[in-house]
């Protein structure tokens, strides 16, 4: 029996796949790796806060030291009134520095740049500064981009120094209390995200790459030519690329047990039935992608063709209510989208099988009608 | 049982859009027998091989195989065709044992063919390398050691020697002659070189544009009929090989 099993075709396209992929050092790399090295990266900026620095350009040497016979202008008196350190750099150009401590949000060093308005813009379009400063008609002026969220930050917080500088309310007379509830850190929401794009990226570059590498190397023709049952092929490519995605995904999520203290909140039965629905939905895609072409450039144009929109759009790294409202109910269609909606629901909101089981049935039907068509359109020569 | 017919191709034509690759070619191939499909490329070698092989249909025309054709057989056929295709590359990272134990396990074979099968081929120092880490030379014999697992009946060879240096090609056949030699398969192979076809083969068949422009034993091609000495002004005596001949009928050689 055991002999049997050993030789069973099934058997050995499931060895020969999962050797083909655990030789490959770069397939372990990114598939485990880089999720982790990612997870780290975005949750140690997003999670910690620490002091920042803030780079102000000021138009006009005037307003950063007082020249004999002029009334100090707006900007110079609040630099005064709070003590901003006063530097010269080695080619003459001056600058200010003040620092505002805060323990709960961290401080905030503003620097204050002495700059021409050329100077400036070339700054601004590099991305140095968000901010430019200047005064007219007796008016302080604040010139960002509107739409800039960094810049947006700056100005409220240094207008609102700026507003009355002797009169501001010291942090110590205001207090923030730090929401403790599991699952609101960016963390919480990042790494369910990161296992549902790491589902999508294996499944399209590890399935539909892989038949149509196997396509262009004319082994599927090769194979086909032997009384191998063709369904046994696919089956076997994709056992071993979803059992690949449950250790990567336990992986990244253990390192972020470890490291972000992130926990599950919902039934774990429900995620591993939503997270294998989600795998052969990006599975039953990946065939479809691969049907029919023998050329790695066409394979490669229309697997980022899908995975790049959804990546961008569908929230895996910021939420996708920052879209426009009449792009949301789109953007929720997208599987990748409903999978990150429904792994977070398990996740953060303690959603269990009553949440998840239409969302389950919508991706095991793509999956189902995708290999299906995938299936009846293969070429396998 | 030597006697009997093991291909059949009647009168097949085959076009791509406006491309007639075979047109209207006729051929039985006998058990046992070594048959060469020798041309130039785009003679229509290949097409030819992939219609017996049942990957492409037939526009008109009938193949049959064993007396039976494609349509409701093909699981009896891939049971008793070896084939080895133009360039087939196999899983870089599997060892070339796994990789003999991956086709065995289609066929419903194990280990004990496996090895015999590598010792045919010679590979047997090469059990545990990569098929990356392989030479063109033992890829070729590793290709055709796969092609042999299941004892072919039929033997289907698509330029198994093409870019290989003589030495390797030498070993193939090496491999195939030892193959002729136990008299129970036939075998298509398609060349565009000559030794290879005057070395393995019993039977010659000379195509170009689809169409077989002559075909017959070595001795057979070699001869000149006297209908063709009557055709020439001035007879040059027979052609010395293959390419001579190739010349003579197309006044292009085999290799261009």
């Amino acid at each position: 029996m055991i002999s049997k099993l050993h030789n069973a075709q099934l058997w050995q396209l499931i060895l020969a796949n999962a050797r083909e992929l655990l030789r490959e050092p770069a397939v372990l790399f990114w598939g485990i790796a880089f999720p982790i090295l990612m997870s780290l990266g975005l949750g140690i900026a997003f999670t910690k806060k620490k002091d920042v620095t803030v780079t102000i350009a000021v138009i006009g040497r005037n307003h950063l030291v007082h020249s004999k016979g002029d009334s100090a202008s707006l900007i110079q008196s609040f630099l005064q009134i709070n003590g901003a350190l006063l530097k010269v750099a080695a080619d003459g150009r001056l600058s200010r520095e003040l620092y505002v401590p805060d323990e709960r949000l961290g401080g905030t060093t503003y620097i204050f740049h002495d700059m021409s308005w050329k100077q400036a813009m070339v700054m601004l379009k590099r991305g140095n500064l968000n901010l430019v400063m200047d005064e007219a008609g007796g008016k302080l002026v604040y010139n960002f981009d509107p739409m800039n969220p960094d810049a947006q930050l700056t100005y409220l917080k240094l207008s609102k120094l700026m507003k009355d500088p002797e009169r501001i309310i010291k942090p110590s007379e205001t207090e923030i209390r730090p929401l403790k509830v599991t699952g609101t850190r960016y963390i919480d929401f990042l790494v369910p995200g990161l296992i549902c794009m790491g589902v999508m990226m294996s499944s399209m570059w590890g399935v539909s790459y892989d038949i149509i590498e196997k396509r262009s190397k004319k082994l599927l023709r090769r194979m086909v030519a032997t009384p191998m049952k063709r369904s046994n092929f696919l089956v076997a490519l994709i056992t071993v690329r979803i059992s690949m995605n449950f250790v990567e995904s336990s992986l990244l999520f253990l390192f972020a047990c470890w490291a972000f203290h992130i926990g599950i909140q919902g039934s774990i039965p429900a995620l591993l039935l939503f997270f294998t629905a989600g795998n052969i939905a990006f599975a039953g895609i990946a065939v479809f992608l691969s049907c029919n072409t023998a050329k790695t450039e066409i394979g490669n144009g229309l697997i980022n063709l899908v995975s790049m929109p959804m990546m961008v759009l569908s929230g895996i790294f910021f939420s996708y209510h920052n879209f426009p409202a009449w792009s949301i109910p789109v953007i929720q269609k997208f599987p990748l989208t409903m999978m990150a909606d429904g792994i977070r629901s398990i996740f953060i909101e303690g959603a269990g099988f009553g949440e998840i089981m239409l969302p389950t049935l919508i991706m095991l039907t793509i999956g189902v009608v995708f290999f299906t068509a995938g299936l009846k359109l293969f070429k396998w020569h | 049982m030597k006697e009997e017919t093991v291909i059949q191709v009647k009168n097949v034509y085959k076009s791509f859009k406006s491309v007639h690759a075979v047109r209207g070619i006729n051929l039985e191939i006998l058990n046992g027998q070594f048959i060469a499909l020798l041309g130039p490329n785009g003679a229509g070698k290949t097409t030819m091989v992939e219609m017996i092989e049942g990957i492409q249909k037939p526009d008109t025309g009938e193949i049959l195989i064993t007396g039976k054709p494609w349509k409701g057989n093909e699981k009896e056929f891939r049971m008793i065709i070896g084939l080895s295709l133009q360039e087939t590359r196999f899983i870089d990272k599997l060892r070339v044992f796994e990789t003999l134990k991956l086709f065995a396990s289609f066929f419903g074979l194990g280990n004990v063919r496996c090895q015999e099968v590598m010792n045919l081929v010679g590979l047997e120092e090469k059990r545990q390398a990569y098929v990356v880490n392989l030479s063109g030379g033992q890829r070729q014999r590793l290709a055709l050691g796969v092609a042999l697992l299941n004892k072919p009946r039929i033997l289907l060879l698509d330029e198994p020697t093409t870019g290989l240096d003589p030495q390797a090609r030498r070993e193939v056949w090496m491999i195939l002659k030892k193959l002729k030699d136990e008299a129970s398969t036939s075998l298509i192979l398609t060349t565009h070189y000559m030794e290879e076809a005057e070395q393995l083969c019993d039977y010659i068949v000379i195509m170009d544009h689809g169409t077989i422009l002559k075909e017959g034993t070595l001795k057979e091609l070699l001869g000149k009929s006297s209908a063709d000495i009557e055709k020439k002004e001035e007879y040059k005596g027979p052609p010395r090989n293959l390419d001579e001949l190739f010349i003579e009928l197309t006044g292009r050689h085999l290799n261009e």
